[in-house]
Protein backbone atom coordinates (compact mmCIF):
# COMPACT_ATOMS: atom_id res chain seq x y z
CA UNK A 1 0.00 0.00 0.00
CA UNK A 2 2.88 2.21 0.55
CA UNK A 3 4.30 1.49 -2.81
CA UNK A 4 0.49 2.47 -4.05
CA UNK A 5 1.09 6.08 -2.58
CA UNK A 6 4.67 6.20 -3.42
CA UNK A 7 3.69 6.04 -6.75
CA UNK A 8 1.00 8.17 -6.82
CA UNK A 9 2.54 11.45 -5.28
CA UNK A 10 5.70 10.83 -7.08
CA UNK A 11 4.28 10.52 -10.36
CA UNK A 12 2.08 13.54 -9.48
CA UNK A 13 5.51 15.62 -9.41
CA UNK A 14 6.50 14.55 -12.23
CA UNK A 15 3.46 14.47 -14.56
CA UNK A 16 2.45 18.07 -13.23
CA UNK A 17 6.52 19.22 -14.62
CA UNK A 18 6.00 17.40 -17.84
CA UNK A 19 2.60 18.65 -18.17
CA UNK A 20 4.34 22.50 -17.79
CA UNK A 21 7.10 21.66 -20.02
CA UNK A 22 4.71 20.42 -22.83
CA UNK A 23 2.13 22.95 -22.71
CA UNK A 24 4.49 25.65 -23.85
CA UNK A 25 5.40 23.13 -26.93
CA UNK A 26 1.99 22.90 -27.40
CA UNK A 27 1.11 26.38 -27.35
CA UNK A 28 3.86 27.46 -29.92
CA UNK A 29 2.41 24.67 -32.16
CA UNK A 30 -1.34 25.47 -31.80
CA UNK A 31 -0.36 29.13 -32.88
CA UNK A 32 2.56 29.10 -34.83
CA UNK A 33 2.43 25.49 -36.43
CA UNK A 34 6.23 25.42 -35.36
CA UNK A 35 7.54 21.94 -33.88
CA UNK A 36 10.73 23.05 -31.64
CA UNK A 37 12.98 20.63 -31.66
CA UNK A 38 15.42 22.41 -29.56
CA UNK A 39 12.98 22.58 -26.78
CA UNK A 40 14.93 20.08 -24.36
CA UNK A 41 18.14 22.18 -25.01
CA UNK A 42 16.87 25.22 -23.84
CA UNK A 43 15.30 23.65 -20.58
CA UNK A 44 19.12 22.22 -19.82
CA UNK A 45 20.11 26.08 -20.59
CA UNK A 46 17.57 27.30 -18.00
CA UNK A 47 18.86 23.96 -15.38
CA UNK A 48 22.89 25.05 -16.20
CA UNK A 49 22.28 28.81 -15.48
CA UNK A 50 20.38 28.38 -12.45
CA UNK A 51 23.37 25.70 -11.25
CA UNK A 52 25.81 28.15 -12.29
CA UNK A 53 24.49 31.23 -10.73
CA UNK A 54 24.34 29.17 -7.49
CA UNK A 55 27.66 27.09 -8.24
CA UNK A 56 29.50 30.60 -9.08
CA UNK A 57 27.96 33.74 -8.39
CA UNK A 58 26.70 31.91 -4.77
CA UNK A 59 23.10 33.76 -5.20
CA UNK A 60 20.73 31.98 -3.08
CA UNK A 61 18.11 29.44 -4.01
CA UNK A 62 15.53 31.79 -5.32
CA UNK A 63 17.75 34.46 -7.21
CA UNK A 64 19.34 31.35 -9.13
CA UNK A 65 16.09 29.61 -9.76
CA UNK A 66 15.37 33.58 -11.43
CA UNK A 67 18.12 33.69 -13.39
CA UNK A 68 17.58 30.80 -14.99
CA UNK A 69 14.08 31.39 -15.77
CA UNK A 70 15.16 34.73 -17.50
CA UNK A 71 18.15 32.87 -19.29
CA UNK A 72 15.92 30.37 -20.69
CA UNK A 73 13.31 33.31 -21.02
CA UNK A 74 16.06 34.93 -23.32
CA UNK A 75 17.09 31.43 -25.27
CA UNK A 76 13.63 31.05 -26.63
CA UNK A 77 13.50 34.39 -28.11
CA UNK A 78 16.76 34.04 -29.38
CA UNK A 79 15.43 30.59 -31.02
CA UNK A 80 12.52 33.04 -32.01
CA UNK A 81 14.12 35.47 -34.24
CA UNK A 82 17.46 33.94 -35.42
CA UNK A 83 15.92 30.31 -36.21
CA UNK A 84 12.27 29.94 -36.70
CA UNK A 85 11.61 33.92 -38.07
CA UNK A 86 13.55 33.66 -40.71
CA UNK A 87 12.64 30.20 -41.94
CA UNK A 88 9.35 31.59 -42.01
CA UNK A 89 9.88 34.64 -44.12
CA UNK A 90 12.19 33.11 -46.65
CA UNK A 91 11.43 32.36 -50.07
CA UNK A 92 14.12 30.17 -51.06
CA UNK A 93 11.85 26.94 -49.18
CA UNK A 94 8.47 25.98 -51.04
CA UNK A 95 5.11 25.98 -48.85
CA UNK A 96 5.22 22.30 -47.86
CA UNK A 97 9.01 21.88 -47.22
CA UNK A 98 8.99 24.84 -44.62
CA UNK A 99 7.57 22.62 -41.49
CA UNK A 100 10.19 20.11 -42.21
CA UNK A 101 12.86 22.78 -42.51
CA UNK A 102 11.87 24.19 -39.00
CA UNK A 103 12.28 20.55 -37.70
CA UNK A 104 15.97 20.18 -39.12
CA UNK A 105 16.95 23.63 -37.86
CA UNK A 106 15.38 23.80 -34.29
CA UNK A 107 17.15 19.97 -34.15
CA UNK A 108 20.14 21.47 -35.28
CA UNK A 109 19.82 24.78 -33.28
CA UNK A 110 19.08 22.02 -29.99
CA UNK A 111 22.67 20.16 -30.41
CA UNK A 112 24.58 23.23 -30.46
CA UNK A 113 23.53 24.55 -27.14
CA UNK A 114 23.76 21.14 -26.08
CA UNK A 115 27.40 21.23 -27.23
CA UNK A 116 27.95 24.70 -26.08
CA UNK A 117 27.32 23.87 -22.75
CA UNK A 118 28.87 20.87 -22.92
CA UNK A 119 31.90 22.45 -23.39
CA UNK A 120 31.62 24.89 -20.68
CA UNK A 121 30.13 23.37 -18.14
CA UNK A 122 31.18 19.57 -18.70
CA UNK A 123 28.35 16.97 -18.95
CA UNK A 124 28.10 16.22 -15.86
CA UNK A 125 24.69 16.05 -14.47
CA UNK A 126 24.21 19.14 -12.64
CA UNK A 127 21.56 19.95 -9.75
CA UNK A 128 19.37 23.39 -8.70
CA UNK A 129 19.61 24.07 -5.14
CA UNK A 130 15.82 23.67 -4.38
CA UNK A 131 13.89 26.40 -2.79
CA UNK A 132 12.14 24.72 -0.52
CA UNK A 133 13.62 21.73 1.78
CA UNK A 134 13.04 19.44 4.35
CA UNK A 135 10.28 16.01 4.27
CA UNK A 136 6.99 15.87 4.61
CA UNK A 137 4.88 12.96 5.52
CA UNK A 138 1.70 12.40 2.94
CA UNK A 139 -0.26 9.80 3.59
CA UNK A 140 2.12 7.82 5.82
CA UNK A 141 4.90 8.17 2.92
CA UNK A 142 7.68 10.64 3.41
CA UNK A 143 8.60 12.87 0.27
CA UNK A 144 10.64 15.95 0.17
CA UNK A 145 8.76 19.13 0.15
CA UNK A 146 10.12 19.84 -2.99
CA UNK A 147 7.92 17.87 -5.03
CA UNK A 148 5.00 18.88 -3.70
CA UNK A 149 6.13 22.80 -4.23
CA UNK A 150 7.21 21.69 -7.82
CA UNK A 151 3.76 19.99 -8.19
CA UNK A 152 2.03 23.14 -6.56
CA UNK A 153 4.25 25.66 -8.46
CA UNK A 154 3.31 24.35 -11.86
CA UNK A 155 -0.36 24.08 -11.22
CA UNK A 156 -0.46 28.05 -10.13
CA UNK A 157 1.71 28.36 -13.76
CA UNK A 158 -0.96 26.55 -15.79
CA UNK A 159 -3.84 28.25 -14.34
CA UNK A 160 -2.05 31.94 -14.95
CA UNK A 161 -1.47 30.27 -18.62
CA UNK A 162 -4.91 29.52 -18.71
CA UNK A 163 -6.40 32.82 -17.72
CA UNK A 164 -4.07 34.90 -19.89
CA UNK A 165 -5.15 32.97 -22.89
CA UNK A 166 -9.20 33.10 -22.05
CA UNK A 167 -9.84 36.32 -19.80
CA UNK A 168 -6.82 38.90 -21.17
CA UNK A 169 -7.61 40.48 -24.65
CA UNK A 170 -3.90 39.61 -25.40
CA UNK A 171 -4.72 36.20 -24.70
CA UNK A 172 -8.14 36.10 -26.93
CA UNK A 173 -5.86 37.34 -29.73
CA UNK A 174 -3.29 34.11 -29.84
CA UNK A 175 -6.24 32.03 -28.95
CA UNK A 176 -7.45 33.28 -32.15
CA UNK A 177 -4.26 33.12 -34.38
CA UNK A 178 -4.22 29.56 -33.17
CA UNK A 179 -7.83 28.97 -34.69
CA UNK A 180 -7.35 30.90 -37.95
CA UNK A 181 -4.48 32.74 -38.50
CA UNK A 182 -5.37 35.10 -41.61
CA UNK A 183 -8.83 35.95 -39.93
CA UNK A 184 -6.93 37.90 -37.11
CA UNK A 185 -5.10 39.58 -39.73
CA UNK A 186 -8.61 40.81 -41.48
CA UNK A 187 -9.15 42.27 -37.67
CA UNK A 188 -5.74 44.59 -38.05
CA UNK A 189 -3.74 42.48 -35.47
CA UNK A 190 -0.34 42.11 -36.61
CA UNK A 191 0.33 38.06 -36.62
CA UNK A 192 4.33 38.42 -36.08
CA UNK A 193 3.28 40.15 -32.63
CA UNK A 194 1.17 37.20 -31.77
CA UNK A 195 3.91 34.79 -32.48
CA UNK A 196 6.47 37.01 -30.53
CA UNK A 197 4.00 36.93 -27.23
CA UNK A 198 3.79 33.11 -27.67
CA UNK A 199 7.04 32.53 -28.00
CA UNK A 200 7.66 34.68 -24.78
CA UNK A 201 5.03 32.63 -23.05
CA UNK A 202 6.96 29.71 -23.94
CA UNK A 203 10.11 30.99 -22.69
CA UNK A 204 8.49 31.41 -19.35
CA UNK A 205 6.97 28.06 -19.25
CA UNK A 206 10.29 26.61 -20.51
CA UNK A 207 12.10 28.26 -17.99
CA UNK A 208 9.86 27.89 -15.31
CA UNK A 209 10.00 23.89 -16.22
CA UNK A 210 13.56 23.61 -16.63
CA UNK A 211 14.59 25.55 -13.16
CA UNK A 212 11.76 22.96 -11.25
CA UNK A 213 13.29 19.96 -13.34
CA UNK A 214 17.11 20.58 -12.37
CA UNK A 215 15.75 20.72 -8.53
CA UNK A 216 14.05 17.63 -8.84
CA UNK A 217 16.22 15.40 -10.65
CA UNK A 218 20.37 16.21 -12.15
CA UNK A 219 20.30 17.18 -15.68
CA UNK A 220 23.18 17.31 -17.68
CA UNK A 221 23.52 18.49 -21.58
CA UNK A 222 22.68 14.73 -22.10
CA UNK A 223 19.19 15.35 -21.19
CA UNK A 224 18.33 17.94 -23.97
CA UNK A 225 17.29 14.63 -26.31
CA UNK A 226 15.21 12.63 -24.12
CA UNK A 227 13.43 16.02 -23.07
CA UNK A 228 12.44 17.11 -26.27
CA UNK A 229 11.29 13.63 -27.30
CA UNK A 230 9.37 13.18 -24.14
CA UNK A 231 7.36 16.88 -24.88
CA UNK A 232 7.38 15.59 -28.41
CA UNK A 233 5.51 12.71 -27.09
CA UNK A 234 3.64 14.13 -24.61
CA UNK A 235 2.01 16.75 -26.96
CA UNK A 236 1.27 14.04 -29.80
CA UNK A 237 -0.24 11.27 -27.43
CA UNK A 238 -2.56 14.56 -26.25
CA UNK A 239 -3.10 15.42 -30.20
CA UNK A 240 -0.95 18.27 -31.44
CA UNK A 241 -2.25 21.97 -30.56
CA UNK A 242 -4.27 20.84 -28.06
CA UNK A 243 -2.82 22.13 -24.55
CA UNK A 244 -6.00 19.89 -22.48
CA UNK A 245 -5.34 16.81 -24.38
CA UNK A 246 -1.27 17.79 -23.66
CA UNK A 247 -1.92 17.75 -19.95
CA UNK A 248 -4.33 14.69 -19.90
CA UNK A 249 -0.93 12.99 -21.86
CA UNK A 250 1.69 14.46 -19.22
CA UNK A 251 -0.27 12.40 -16.98
CA UNK A 252 -0.23 9.13 -18.73
CA UNK A 253 3.48 9.57 -19.45
CA UNK A 254 4.46 10.45 -16.31
CA UNK A 255 2.81 7.76 -14.48
CA UNK A 256 3.80 4.74 -16.69
CA UNK A 257 7.32 5.73 -16.28
CA UNK A 258 7.02 6.18 -12.43
CA UNK A 259 5.43 2.79 -12.58
CA UNK A 260 7.86 1.12 -14.71
CA UNK A 261 10.85 2.33 -12.64
CA UNK A 262 8.95 1.17 -9.24
CA UNK A 263 7.87 -2.40 -10.06
CA UNK A 264 9.84 -3.56 -13.47
CA UNK A 265 13.27 -1.38 -13.24
CA UNK A 266 14.24 2.37 -14.01
CA UNK A 267 16.41 1.51 -16.83
CA UNK A 268 13.54 0.70 -18.64
CA UNK A 269 11.74 3.98 -17.54
CA UNK A 270 11.27 5.45 -21.27
CA UNK A 271 10.37 2.92 -22.99
CA UNK A 272 6.88 1.56 -22.12
CA UNK A 273 5.61 5.39 -22.61
CA UNK A 274 7.55 5.15 -26.11
CA UNK A 275 5.40 2.35 -26.92
CA UNK A 276 2.41 3.41 -26.11
CA UNK A 277 3.17 6.76 -28.27
CA UNK A 278 3.56 4.32 -31.16
CA UNK A 279 1.02 2.62 -30.57
CA UNK A 280 -1.40 5.40 -30.06
CA UNK A 281 -0.32 6.75 -33.38
CA UNK A 282 -0.93 3.56 -35.49
CA UNK A 283 -4.72 3.11 -33.64
CA UNK A 284 -5.69 7.37 -33.56
CA UNK A 285 -2.76 9.09 -35.43
CA UNK A 286 -4.09 12.82 -34.23
CA UNK A 287 -3.90 12.11 -30.73
CA UNK A 288 -6.41 11.30 -27.68
CA UNK A 289 -8.17 15.34 -28.27
CA UNK A 290 -6.30 16.26 -31.72
CA UNK A 291 -7.88 18.41 -34.32
CA UNK A 292 -6.78 17.46 -37.25
CA UNK B 1 22.05 19.48 -62.24
CA UNK B 2 18.91 19.24 -64.00
CA UNK B 3 19.79 19.54 -67.18
CA UNK B 4 22.17 16.76 -67.61
CA UNK B 5 20.80 13.60 -68.61
CA UNK B 6 21.16 10.39 -66.48
CA UNK B 7 23.67 8.73 -68.97
CA UNK B 8 26.11 11.65 -68.94
CA UNK B 9 25.69 12.17 -65.03
CA UNK B 10 26.67 8.60 -64.51
CA UNK B 11 29.71 9.09 -66.75
CA UNK B 12 31.04 11.71 -65.07
CA UNK B 13 30.41 10.38 -62.12
CA UNK B 14 32.03 7.00 -62.90
CA UNK B 15 35.16 8.89 -64.27
CA UNK B 16 35.94 11.17 -60.67
CA UNK B 17 35.25 7.43 -59.00
CA UNK B 18 37.89 5.82 -61.40
CA UNK B 19 40.32 9.04 -60.90
CA UNK B 20 39.23 8.04 -56.62
CA UNK B 21 40.56 4.78 -57.13
CA UNK B 22 43.66 5.78 -57.41
CA UNK B 23 44.34 7.65 -54.57
CA UNK B 24 45.88 5.08 -52.71
CA UNK B 25 48.66 5.51 -54.76
CA UNK B 26 49.84 8.43 -53.05
CA UNK B 27 47.51 9.53 -50.19
CA UNK B 28 48.45 8.13 -46.80
CA UNK B 29 47.14 5.73 -44.87
CA UNK B 30 45.40 8.57 -42.32
CA UNK B 31 43.43 9.96 -45.54
CA UNK B 32 42.62 7.16 -46.91
CA UNK B 33 40.55 6.13 -43.91
CA UNK B 34 38.78 9.63 -43.72
CA UNK B 35 37.65 8.92 -47.18
CA UNK B 36 36.37 5.29 -46.41
CA UNK B 37 34.20 6.56 -43.04
CA UNK B 38 33.35 9.64 -45.67
CA UNK B 39 32.13 7.14 -48.36
CA UNK B 40 29.76 5.13 -46.18
CA UNK B 41 28.45 8.04 -44.66
CA UNK B 42 27.73 9.28 -48.27
CA UNK B 43 25.59 6.14 -48.58
CA UNK B 44 23.87 7.06 -45.52
CA UNK B 45 23.28 10.27 -46.79
CA UNK B 46 22.22 9.32 -50.19
CA UNK B 47 19.96 6.92 -48.94
CA UNK B 48 18.15 9.85 -46.82
CA UNK B 49 17.86 11.74 -49.38
CA UNK B 50 15.82 9.28 -51.32
CA UNK B 51 13.30 9.22 -48.39
CA UNK B 52 13.36 12.93 -47.75
CA UNK B 53 14.12 14.59 -50.96
CA UNK B 54 11.75 11.93 -53.66
CA UNK B 55 9.35 10.74 -51.28
CA UNK B 56 8.99 13.89 -49.01
CA UNK B 57 9.36 11.62 -45.62
CA UNK B 58 11.76 13.28 -42.96
CA UNK B 59 13.00 10.07 -41.49
CA UNK B 60 15.06 11.77 -38.31
CA UNK B 61 16.21 8.07 -37.46
CA UNK B 62 18.61 7.36 -40.39
CA UNK B 63 20.38 5.36 -37.59
CA UNK B 64 17.41 3.53 -36.78
CA UNK B 65 18.06 1.22 -40.07
CA UNK B 66 21.92 1.76 -39.89
CA UNK B 67 21.90 0.70 -36.20
CA UNK B 68 20.15 -2.81 -36.49
CA UNK B 69 22.03 -3.50 -40.02
CA UNK B 70 25.17 -2.82 -37.84
CA UNK B 71 24.28 -4.75 -34.51
CA UNK B 72 22.74 -7.90 -36.56
CA UNK B 73 25.84 -8.07 -38.66
CA UNK B 74 28.17 -7.40 -35.43
CA UNK B 75 26.49 -9.74 -32.71
CA UNK B 76 25.82 -12.08 -35.35
CA UNK B 77 29.99 -11.96 -35.93
CA UNK B 78 30.49 -12.23 -32.72
CA UNK B 79 28.92 -15.03 -31.35
CA UNK B 80 28.86 -17.56 -34.25
CA UNK B 81 32.19 -15.73 -36.67
CA UNK B 82 30.01 -17.70 -40.03
CA UNK B 83 31.57 -15.61 -43.12
CA UNK B 84 31.51 -11.98 -42.95
CA UNK B 85 29.35 -12.23 -46.16
CA UNK B 86 26.44 -13.93 -44.39
CA UNK B 87 26.85 -11.38 -41.61
CA UNK B 88 26.58 -8.47 -44.02
CA UNK B 89 23.66 -10.26 -45.58
CA UNK B 90 21.87 -10.63 -42.47
CA UNK B 91 22.41 -7.16 -41.06
CA UNK B 92 21.12 -6.07 -44.49
CA UNK B 93 18.21 -8.50 -44.13
CA UNK B 94 17.31 -7.01 -40.82
CA UNK B 95 17.52 -3.38 -41.49
CA UNK B 96 14.87 -4.33 -44.48
CA UNK B 97 13.18 -5.80 -42.19
CA UNK B 98 13.03 -2.84 -39.11
CA UNK B 99 12.25 -0.43 -42.51
CA UNK B 100 9.33 -2.53 -43.27
CA UNK B 101 7.61 -3.23 -39.26
CA UNK B 102 8.63 0.86 -38.74
CA UNK B 103 7.39 2.13 -42.18
CA UNK B 104 4.17 0.03 -42.22
CA UNK B 105 2.26 1.92 -39.10
CA UNK B 106 4.69 5.04 -39.50
CA UNK B 107 3.95 5.63 -43.01
CA UNK B 108 0.23 5.99 -41.74
CA UNK B 109 1.13 9.12 -40.63
CA UNK B 110 2.09 12.17 -42.40
CA UNK B 111 5.18 15.19 -41.66
CA UNK B 112 5.99 15.59 -38.21
CA UNK B 113 4.38 12.19 -36.79
CA UNK B 114 6.38 10.27 -39.07
CA UNK B 115 9.42 12.59 -38.20
CA UNK B 116 8.39 11.78 -34.72
CA UNK B 117 7.78 7.80 -34.74
CA UNK B 118 11.36 7.35 -36.69
CA UNK B 119 12.89 9.69 -33.56
CA UNK B 120 11.58 7.21 -31.01
CA UNK B 121 12.32 4.03 -33.06
CA UNK B 122 15.73 5.23 -32.73
CA UNK B 123 15.67 5.92 -28.92
CA UNK B 124 13.74 2.48 -28.16
CA UNK B 125 16.48 1.22 -30.37
CA UNK B 126 19.19 2.75 -28.37
CA UNK B 127 17.32 1.77 -25.28
CA UNK B 128 17.55 -1.81 -25.96
CA UNK B 129 20.91 -1.79 -26.63
CA UNK B 130 22.30 -0.16 -23.43
CA UNK B 131 19.90 -2.81 -21.31
CA UNK B 132 20.74 -5.71 -22.89
CA UNK B 133 24.60 -5.52 -22.39
CA UNK B 134 25.35 -9.06 -22.03
CA UNK B 135 24.01 -9.58 -25.64
CA UNK B 136 25.56 -5.77 -27.13
CA UNK B 137 27.79 -4.85 -25.03
CA UNK B 138 25.56 -1.95 -23.92
CA UNK B 139 26.96 1.58 -23.58
CA UNK B 140 30.64 0.43 -23.90
CA UNK B 141 30.12 -0.96 -27.73
CA UNK B 142 30.74 -4.56 -29.38
CA UNK B 143 34.12 -5.54 -30.36
CA UNK B 144 33.53 -7.68 -33.78
CA UNK B 145 36.40 -10.55 -34.01
CA UNK B 146 37.08 -10.23 -37.86
CA UNK B 147 37.55 -7.38 -40.39
CA UNK B 148 37.31 -7.66 -44.15
CA UNK B 149 40.81 -6.10 -44.25
CA UNK B 150 43.65 -4.76 -42.69
CA UNK B 151 44.95 -2.95 -45.13
CA UNK B 152 44.03 0.74 -45.45
CA UNK B 153 43.96 0.68 -49.94
CA UNK B 154 42.00 -2.42 -49.78
CA UNK B 155 39.29 -1.22 -47.23
CA UNK B 156 39.17 2.39 -49.17
CA UNK B 157 38.62 0.22 -52.87
CA UNK B 158 35.37 -1.33 -51.10
CA UNK B 159 34.30 1.76 -49.74
CA UNK B 160 34.75 3.79 -52.90
CA UNK B 161 32.86 0.75 -55.10
CA UNK B 162 30.17 0.12 -53.15
CA UNK B 163 29.42 4.18 -52.72
CA UNK B 164 29.96 4.08 -56.10
CA UNK B 165 27.52 1.41 -57.22
CA UNK B 166 24.66 2.40 -54.14
CA UNK B 167 24.95 6.00 -56.04
CA UNK B 168 24.21 4.46 -59.45
CA UNK B 169 21.60 2.84 -58.21
CA UNK B 170 19.99 5.37 -56.60
CA UNK B 171 20.29 8.06 -58.48
CA UNK B 172 19.59 6.24 -61.35
CA UNK B 173 15.94 5.12 -59.42
CA UNK B 174 15.46 8.92 -58.42
CA UNK B 175 15.80 9.61 -62.76
CA UNK B 176 13.47 7.01 -63.40
CA UNK B 177 9.56 6.94 -63.23
CA UNK B 178 8.95 5.72 -59.96
CA UNK B 179 11.45 8.67 -58.85
CA UNK B 180 9.02 11.16 -60.32
CA UNK B 181 5.88 9.18 -58.99
CA UNK B 182 7.74 9.34 -55.51
CA UNK B 183 8.50 13.36 -55.94
CA UNK B 184 4.83 13.66 -56.77
CA UNK B 185 3.67 11.85 -53.52
CA UNK B 186 5.88 14.39 -51.51
CA UNK B 187 4.39 17.26 -52.90
CA UNK B 188 0.96 16.55 -53.53
CA UNK B 189 -0.07 12.98 -52.07
CA UNK B 190 -3.41 13.46 -52.99
CA UNK B 191 -2.94 14.56 -56.09
CA UNK B 192 -0.68 11.94 -56.57
CA UNK B 193 -3.00 9.50 -55.38
CA UNK B 194 -6.37 11.03 -57.68
CA UNK B 195 -3.50 10.11 -60.92
CA UNK B 196 -3.65 6.58 -59.42
CA UNK B 197 -0.57 6.29 -58.02
CA UNK B 198 -0.45 4.41 -55.35
CA UNK B 199 1.54 6.99 -53.01
CA UNK B 200 1.73 4.58 -49.73
CA UNK B 201 3.28 1.56 -52.17
CA UNK B 202 6.06 3.56 -53.56
CA UNK B 203 7.07 5.40 -50.34
CA UNK B 204 6.98 1.81 -49.01
CA UNK B 205 9.50 0.98 -51.64
CA UNK B 206 11.40 4.14 -51.45
CA UNK B 207 11.87 3.31 -47.26
CA UNK B 208 12.51 -0.33 -48.16
CA UNK B 209 15.15 0.93 -50.78
CA UNK B 210 16.62 3.47 -48.04
CA UNK B 211 16.60 0.56 -45.61
CA UNK B 212 18.40 -1.82 -47.94
CA UNK B 213 21.47 0.38 -48.56
CA UNK B 214 21.82 2.18 -44.91
CA UNK B 215 22.06 -1.48 -43.38
CA UNK B 216 24.44 -2.93 -46.10
CA UNK B 217 26.35 0.17 -45.21
CA UNK B 218 26.39 0.01 -41.62
CA UNK B 219 27.05 -3.73 -41.47
CA UNK B 220 30.26 -3.05 -44.13
CA UNK B 221 31.45 -0.73 -41.75
CA UNK B 222 31.24 -2.33 -38.91
CA UNK B 223 33.86 -4.86 -40.34
CA UNK B 224 35.83 -1.51 -41.52
CA UNK B 225 35.54 -0.28 -37.85
CA UNK B 226 36.37 -3.71 -35.85
CA UNK B 227 33.58 -2.25 -33.93
CA UNK B 228 29.98 -1.20 -32.89
CA UNK B 229 28.49 1.47 -30.78
CA UNK B 230 26.08 3.83 -29.42
CA UNK B 231 28.18 6.88 -30.20
CA UNK B 232 29.13 5.66 -33.64
CA UNK B 233 26.11 3.98 -35.54
CA UNK B 234 22.32 4.99 -33.39
CA UNK B 235 22.93 8.55 -31.54
CA UNK B 236 20.72 10.86 -32.36
CA UNK B 237 23.69 12.93 -33.41
CA UNK B 238 25.46 10.81 -35.96
CA UNK B 239 21.38 10.50 -37.34
CA UNK B 240 21.46 14.34 -37.47
CA UNK B 241 25.16 14.77 -39.18
CA UNK B 242 23.77 12.37 -41.77
CA UNK B 243 20.48 14.49 -42.19
CA UNK B 244 23.45 17.57 -42.36
CA UNK B 245 25.29 15.68 -45.24
CA UNK B 246 22.09 15.30 -47.24
CA UNK B 247 20.61 19.30 -46.85
CA UNK B 248 24.92 20.49 -47.04
CA UNK B 249 24.60 18.74 -50.56
CA UNK B 250 21.31 19.71 -51.72
CA UNK B 251 18.24 18.06 -51.42
CA UNK B 252 16.36 16.10 -53.92
CA UNK B 253 20.12 15.73 -55.77
CA UNK B 254 21.24 11.95 -54.36
CA UNK B 255 25.11 12.66 -55.81
CA UNK B 256 25.38 15.70 -53.38
CA UNK B 257 24.83 13.68 -50.17
CA UNK B 258 28.09 12.10 -51.13
CA UNK B 259 29.24 16.15 -51.72
CA UNK B 260 27.85 17.16 -48.06
CA UNK B 261 29.49 13.75 -46.37
CA UNK B 262 32.80 14.60 -47.46
CA UNK B 263 32.35 17.95 -46.61
CA UNK B 264 31.48 16.63 -43.35
CA UNK B 265 34.16 14.66 -42.57
CA UNK B 266 36.76 16.86 -44.02
CA UNK B 267 35.78 19.52 -41.45
CA UNK B 268 35.53 17.62 -38.24
CA UNK B 269 38.87 16.53 -39.00
CA UNK B 270 40.56 19.68 -39.88
CA UNK B 271 38.46 21.53 -36.86
CA UNK B 272 39.84 18.55 -34.51
CA UNK B 273 42.33 21.45 -32.94
CA UNK B 274 39.35 23.31 -31.67
CA UNK B 275 38.96 20.19 -29.42
CA UNK B 276 34.85 19.11 -28.12
CA UNK B 277 34.23 22.95 -29.95
CA UNK B 278 34.62 21.20 -33.32
CA UNK B 279 31.56 19.80 -33.66
CA UNK B 280 29.92 23.17 -32.50
CA UNK B 281 31.36 24.85 -35.61
CA UNK B 282 30.60 22.15 -37.88
CA UNK B 283 26.50 22.44 -36.78
CA UNK B 284 26.66 25.90 -36.75
CA UNK B 285 28.24 26.04 -40.47
CA UNK B 286 25.49 23.38 -41.17
CA UNK B 287 22.71 25.20 -39.91
CA UNK B 288 23.57 28.95 -42.02
CA UNK B 289 23.70 26.99 -44.99
CA UNK B 290 19.58 25.63 -44.24
CA UNK B 291 19.15 29.10 -43.08
CA UNK B 292 20.51 30.55 -46.14
CA UNK B 293 21.00 28.20 -48.53
CA UNK B 294 18.48 25.62 -48.13
CA UNK B 295 19.72 24.25 -51.21
CA UNK B 296 22.81 23.20 -50.70
CA UNK B 297 25.74 22.91 -52.69
CA UNK B 298 24.42 21.57 -55.68
CA UNK B 299 21.81 23.90 -55.48
CA UNK B 300 24.35 26.77 -55.23
CA UNK B 301 25.48 25.26 -58.74
CA UNK B 302 22.47 25.47 -60.49
CA UNK B 303 21.05 28.46 -58.92
CA UNK B 304 20.29 30.44 -61.86
CA UNK B 305 18.24 27.36 -63.50
CA UNK B 306 16.04 26.63 -60.32
CA UNK B 307 14.10 29.52 -58.44
CA UNK B 308 12.66 27.49 -55.93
Amino acid sequence: MTLFWQILINGFAISSLYALGATGFALIFGVSGVLNLSHGALMVTAVVAAWAAGDSLHVGPVTGAAIGVAIGFAASLLTYFVVVRPLQHTRKIREEEREIFILTATLLWGIMIQQLIAYFYTDNAKTVAPIVQGIMSIAGVSTPSNEVFTAVVCWIVIALLWLLVNRTRAGKAVLAASMNPRGITLLGVELSRVYIAVWAIYGLLVGIAGVLLGMFLGISSYSAGPLTASAFAIVVLGGLGSVPGALIAAYVVGYLETITAYLISPAYRTIPALLLLVAVMYVRPRGLLGRR
Amino acid sequence: MQSLSTARVLLIGLAVIGLAAFLPLWASGYILGLLTLAYYFGVFAMAWDLLFGFAGEVNFGPTFLIGVGAYTAGILDNLYQPPIWLCLAAGTLAAVTGGLVLALPALRLRGPYFGLTTLVAVLILQDFIVVDANLTGGEIGLTVPDVISISAAVNYQIALWFMAVSGAVLFALSRSPVGLILQASGQDAVQAGALGFNVTKHKLTAFVISAFFSGLAGSLMVFYLGSASVGTFIDVTVGVQVIIAAVLGGRRTILGAVLGAIFLIAMSEALRPLGDLSNFVVFTMALVVVLLYPNGFFGLLTRSKEDA
